[in-house]
């Protein structure tokens, strides 16, 4: 019978449960789902991760290459994400080039490596002007239950850790690169970017980490992305609906 | 039959909030307005703010493609072109964040299965382009006379490396700058609509912008109200 209602009136099935401060998968309001990480799974990659948060699961693929460095900023490396939404993940993702859902997270992805510094792209630099290290990202979304950007971060966050690069010399007869795959070391993360994204229901009601469903009721949706000192990276509100007073 | 209004305004900003120094920052550029100025679309405007130039063509309500068809309310669209070179993935997620300002605001039920394109098409950017796209739209919007419950409109402000805040900055100043936020608010309560940000800052810092930027967004609509008056005391 709750099944029926549920079918018919989602918006009004959901209210009596957020009436009582919870909702259907049994959280409560400020709560999230179980999450789970799985680092290094990809042996082909320089360094990956697995995210679950609840049923959405994200992966994440570092892969390391040679480029050269931009003229005005010979000394950078750079960091290249790009989130994937396959219509594995979901039945709304039709295959070919990405949709807006996507080019909008990998441009969130973007801006959230952009602000925080979690890289400082000085790092990547093997030579300047000559040769520097690019970082391609890959994000790949398996199964998709809401709350993506979180994900996302989450699983580029824990694959950048996980990355070891191998120390590169320039032979100055040959003027190549030599890679020494024996010596590795890991990237210096300097922060650590957290997003919450939060579902607003009647302009009142602010829940995280909202499931596939609640994203689609909700009225509006927010994303906070802060560090460990406290600063806020990005405030993503994008989403359609009714303004509220912040704060 | 064209009616082409050509409003200017120079607005200062008042604040009242805050204690850091004002600096002439503290000041919205120079603002302009003309609407109506192309035949094809239904609606159209040509917002100036300093040296930043947007001109926004809408289309609406018109027939809508039956995959993009919406059953109780219109589809919007947004279509950002840059001033050179190929739309990318920036340009969408700024057409997202337009988009959902404007479904926001925009009575959509009042026009099932049809569809709304709002076409921003940027001129000149000299920093805060957001923004100016935002108030672009708006005023194409009405000036489509597309039903709308508030106006909007878009606010920009820098922090630059010292703590203090210039409004509306210049390109100059965005590159400089330590974060750049900006925020569309809306006309009735000047509620939070969208905001987009960049750079590192506090909460306490994102409380006095969004603040600063309402007060702004006064002068703003203002401007809106008396640019309308002139074109429609005319007729």
């Amino acid at each position: 019978m709750a099944a029926g209602f549920k079918t018919v009136e989602p918006l009004e099935y959901y209210r009596r449960f957020l009436k009582e401060n919870c909702r259907p998968d049994g959280r409560e309001l400020g709560e999230f789902r179980t999450t789970t990480v799985n680092i290094g799974s990809i042996s082909t990659a320089d360094g990956s991760a697995l995210v679950k948060l609840g049923n959405t699961t994200v992966i994440c693929g570092v892969k390391a290459e040679f480029a050269a460095p931009s003229t005005d900023a010979p000394d950078k490396g750079y960091v290249v994400p790009n989130v994937d939404l396959p219509p594995l993940c979901s039945s709304r993702f039709r295959s070919g080039p990405p949709g807006e859902e996507a080019q909008v997270a990998s441009q969130f992805i973007a801006d959230v490596i952009e602000n925080s510094q979690i890289i400082q792209k000085e790092d990547l630099c093997i030579s300047p002007g000559k040769l520097v290290w690019v970082l391609y990202c890959d994000l790949i979304c398996l199964d998709y239950d809401g709350n993506i950007l979180d994900a996302c971060t989450f699983a580029l966050l824990a694959a950048l850790k996980n990355v070891q690069l191998p120390e590169v010399t320039i032979n100055e007869e040959t003027a190549l690169a030599e890679v020494n795959l024996k010596k590795k070391s890991y990237l210096n993360i300097r922060t650590h970017p957290v997003a919450t994204s939060f579902a607003v229901f009647d302009d009142t009601l602010l829940i995280v980490d909202p499931t596939g469903e609640e994203e689609h009721l909700a009225t509006g949706t927010l994303t906070i992305v802060m560090d460990e000192e406290g600063k806020l990276c990005c405030l993503h509100k994008p989403e359609t609906g009714t303004s509220f007073s912040f704060f | 039959m064209e009616e082409e209004t050509h409003t200017d305004a120079k607005i200062r900003a008042e604040n009242g909030t805050g204690s850091s120094p004002r600096g002439p920052g503290r000041s919205l550029r120079h603002f302009a307005c003309e609407q109506n100025l192309l035949s094809r679309p239904d609606g159209s405007a040509s917002f100036l703010q300093g040296d930043t130039s947007v001109l926004a063509g809408v289309y609406g309500p018109a027939e809508v493609k039956v995959s993009k068809e919406i059953f109780n309310k219109a589809t919007l669209e947004v279509i950002l072109r840059p001033k050179i070179g190929l739309p990318g993935v920036a340009e969408k997620s700024r057409e997202r964040l337009i988009r959902n300002t404007c479904e926001a605001v925009v009575l959509g039920t009042l026009h099932p299965r049809t569809s709304i394109t709002v076409v921003p098409q940027v001129v000149s950017d000299a920093g805060s382009l957001l923004a100016c796209c935002l108030n672009a739209a708006c005023m194409a919007l009405v000036d489509a006379g597309v039903p709308m419950r508030a106006l909007f409109c878009g606010v920009a402000c820098a922090l630059d490396s010292d703590g203090t805040l210039v409004l509306d900055p210049t390109s100059k100043q965005e590159k400089e700058a330590r974060a750049v936020l900006t925020f569309a608010l809306d006309s009735v309560e000047r509620k939070l609509l969208m905001s987009s940000t960049k750079g590192l800052y506090s909460d306490t810092e994102l409380q006095q912008y969004l603040a600063a930027a309402q007060a702004a967004s006064r002068h703003v609509f203002r401007f809106y109200r008396e640019s309308l008056q002139r074109r429609y005391s005319k007729s």
